[in-house]
């Protein structure tokens, strides 16, 4: 047992004897953390709006009062000529414009109905409809009070909108269990996917190779060292969403610590797999992005798999990330019984049995 | 025999500059045919990134699963049912009972569940009307928003439709909405410039985070050093043969932006292609920062890694809104050089030349650039000594 022991000993130190490789491995993650946690949100704040209001009268006075009261809208500027809402659209001043046209009061009294018009910047499709939606809600609550000021009928039904397991719809919860995976993964990827194409480079790795250790002993000497640094991230990235950001974690804490053991040897044997593949560093970086961005873009961390094309879809299931997003949010915030986590497990536990056993396969390739 | 003539200084002046530089840029051109993954770099990852990204990165749900809970079959909630059956919005499933729909959402088998009281019928003629609940799945609060949406637009083409019998409109004031530079609100319109951005800032990281710690560590570095050539002939050396690379994987991410996922390109080609010079500038000098400040491989693909993705991806405004995060991390964005780009291409492709919003950008790319190469040259000087 010794010589292995001494063996993920050498592996720390070859990790962790660069000072800089240190601060790597632990600083950025946590800075990283905290600073995605806000920027990553697709809640819409502060829609900065122009007016454009044409009509006098007390109708008009009152849904422009209603815009600009909103917390959702600041209001940047209040404009008097049809030629002024390009340039502030053009130039992103206004992400919306609210324009009241002449009419609008007059029609609104003596008919009944009258319409008003939103511009929106679309270059951001997403922030755009959220925006939509915040006019139309305003819209709407200005219309049921004149409705029931003015004795207009009401409608017949109505629509009541419950959310579960996020009842305010913070992109916040949807997205800080998110980070966690990401980071996890990036720091798995650090430690792991440069380490044997290093010795590889500098030629040690063949005298490691001729030392009576056999292959699995190198494997877990090179995989020790991913395991407790990615773990050990990761929960402490798991700390920090929940006090620092928060989020509530309703679920089973043991089913969380098993898809996190289960996701980090997964990374790791992606990650040796693509050192042992490569010859030089570059080529092992080149491996690391090309595993990398896809796994991260393509697990679900932002744009849901259930809106790509089937043939994408197919892609995401040889993608770690993909499940561990899967176990993260559902024990966070859907509280979902461990039996039904088991579909995400499995995937996990075969891509990191293939990739752990190709990788010590690829250990005696020859160079 | 004539003697050769003696090699001066006037001689290796006079020979200088355009010379060397040639021969540098030779060296780096035989490297890179040495070890083909600069190629590969500079053109299989941009084509099959966007590839990916170009049909996998959407914000648009169709075909949405919903559970439909009906608990007293009528003729009126046989209407509402039919305006869920949209076959480009919904995908509904009929299930009896709340705790059969409760499951299917557990089960991540349905985003939403529409449930019809028994007594939906006879509500509806009774003064105070009917309520229809709607239950979506929070977690993913933005598709959550979207299923919200589509249930309310399908809710109010129903009250229409019951209305026509009656008199009245729906509401009093109806909102008109124009949608401008994307009226049909295809999120791919905004995505693909963003993953265009993204892309290029891998390539120019890829590119040269390794190359200046590569030749400290071999310690051709000194070597070259030591030779008449001075450090900035050694950068141009490694800079426009990269250069040249990076912008044939560029112009292939554009022209695939336009022709296969049919992005419009309002604004003019040569604010596209300057911009883009720029931006390559910026991520090929960060790159060469990166390499010269860590001198080792492994640390400097290390910094690689972690500063130049996950900022790009997050903090540039390729898909979350720049506008809404906090101030703080508002001003953290003016450091990632992919902020100024992707807000450049955004633009540029979709709402044409707004110098107003393309002018600052440019600046702020050129001063990055200049930042980055001129930070490189002085540690470079100063890792001599």
């Amino acid at each position: 047992m010794w010589p292995l022991l001494a063996l993920i000993r050498k592996e720390f130190l070859a990790l962790l004897k660069d000072p800089r490789s240190r601060f790597v491995i632990i600083g950025p993650p946590i800075v990283q953390l905290l600073v995605f946690g806000y920027a990553a949100t697709f809640d819409v704040t502060d829609a900065a709006l122009a007016v454009y209001n044409e009509s006098a009268g007390a109708a008009s006075r009152d849904l422009v009062a209603r815009f600009v009261g909103s917390p959702n809208f600041r209001h940047v500027a209040t404009i008097t000529r049809e030629d002024q809402i390009a340039p502030l659209v053009d130039s992103r001043e206004a992400l919306i414009v609210l324009h009241l046209g002449p009419t609008f009061s007059r029609d609104l009294r003596r008919r009944g109905h009258a319409s008003a018009q939103i511009i929106l910047d679309g270059r951001n499709s997403n922030t755009a409809l959220i925006t939509l939606g915040y006019a139309r809600s305003i819209v709407d609550r200005f219309n049921a009070r004149w409705a029931s000021v003015h004795g207009a009928p009401s409608a017949p039904a109505r629509l009541q909108v419950r959310s579960w397991f996020n009842p305010n719809q913070q992109s916040r919860w949807f997205i800080v269990p998110g980070i966690v995976g990401l980071l996890t993964l990036v720091v798995t990827m650090l430690v792991t996917a440069l380490s044997v194409a290093r010795e590889r480079e500098q030629g040690t790795f063949d005298q490691l190779l001729v030392t009576p250790f056999r292959p699995w002993e190198i494997l877990v000497g090179k995989a020790t060292p991913g395991f407790i640094i990615g773990v050990a991230e990761a929960m402490l990235i798991i700390v920090v969403a929940v006090f620092w950001f928060r989020v509530p974690l309703v679920g089973n804490f043991a089913a969380l610590c098993v898809g996190v053991v289960l996701f980090v040897l997964a990374a790791i044997g992606v990650g040796l797999m693509i050192s042992s593949l490569a010859t030089t560093q570059q080529q092992a970086l080149l491996g690391a992005f090309l595993f990398l961005v896809p796994a991260i873009i393509l697990s679900g961390f932002s744009t849901p798999i259930a809106n790509m094309p089937k043939a994408v879809q197919v892609i995401t299931y040889v993608d770690p990330l993909r499940y561990f997003l899967i176990v993260l949010r559902a024990i966070f915030l859907e509280g979902t019984p461990s039996y039904l986590l088991i579909d995400q497990y499995w995937p996990l536990a075969l891509i990191a049995a293939t990739s752990l056993g190709s990788a010590t396969l690829l250990f005696r390739k020859r160079t | 025999m004539t003697p050769p003539p003696p090699i001066t200084t006037e001689h290796v002046q006079r020979g200088g500059g355009l010379m060397r530089l040639r021969g540098l840029v030779r060296k780096e051109f035989l490297q890179v045919r040495r070890d083909p993954s600069a190629l590969a770099i500079a053109f299989v990852l941009p084509v099959t990134l966007l590839l990916l990204f170009g049909y996998g990165v959407s914000l648009d749900s169709e075909h949405v699963p919903i559970a439909v809970v009906v608990e007293q079959p009528t003729a009126d909630t046989a209407g509402f049912c039919a305006e869920l059956q949209h076959p480009l919005y919904f995908d509904p499933v009929y299930v009896h009972g709340m705790p059969a729909a409760r499951a299917l959402m557990m089960k991540r088998r349905v985003d939403a569940i529409v449930h019809l009281r028994a007594d939906f019928s006879e509500k509806l003629r009774r003064p105070g009307g009917a309520a229809i609940q709607l239950v979506v799945n929070g977690v993913d609060a933005n598709t959550a928003r979207i299923v919200n949406g589509y249930v309310q637009g399908a809710f109010g083409i129903w009250l229409e439709h019951r209305a026509r019998g009656g008199a009245n409109p729906p509401g009093p004031v109806s909102l008109e909405q124009r949608i401008w530079f994307n009226a049909n609100v295809r999120s791919r319109n905004f995505l693909v410039p963003g993953v265009v951005a993204v892309v290029m800032t891998l390539i120019g990281a890829l590119l040269t985070a390794l190359l200046m710690a590569r030749e400290w560590e071999r310690g051709t570095m000194e070597a070259l050093l030591a030779t008449p050539v001075s450090i900035l002939e050694v950068l141009a050396g490694k800079i426009l043969p990269y250069f040249l690379l990076g912008m044939g994987g560029l112009a292939l991410s554009v022209v695939m932006g336009i022709w296969l996922f049919e992005v419009p390109l309002r604004g003019s080609v040569w604010v596209l292609v300057s911009g883009s010079s720029l931006f390559l500038l910026a991520a090929l000098g960060m790159g060469l920062f990166i390499s010269t400040v860590t001198r080792v491989q492994f640390v400097a693909a290390q910094v690689a890694i972690i500063t130049t993705f996950l900022p790009a991806f997050i903090l540039s405004g390729f898909i979350f809104d720049i506008g809404s995060m906090p101030h703080a991390i508002q001003w953290i964005t003016h450091l990632i050089p992919a902020r100024y780009y992707v807000a450049l291409l955004q633009t540029s492709f979709l709402a044409g030349d707004v110098w107003s919003v393309i002018l600052p950008n440019m600046l702020a790319l050129a001063v990055m650039a200049m930042l980055f190469l001129g930070l490189t040259i002085r540690l470079s000087h100063a890792r001599l000594d």
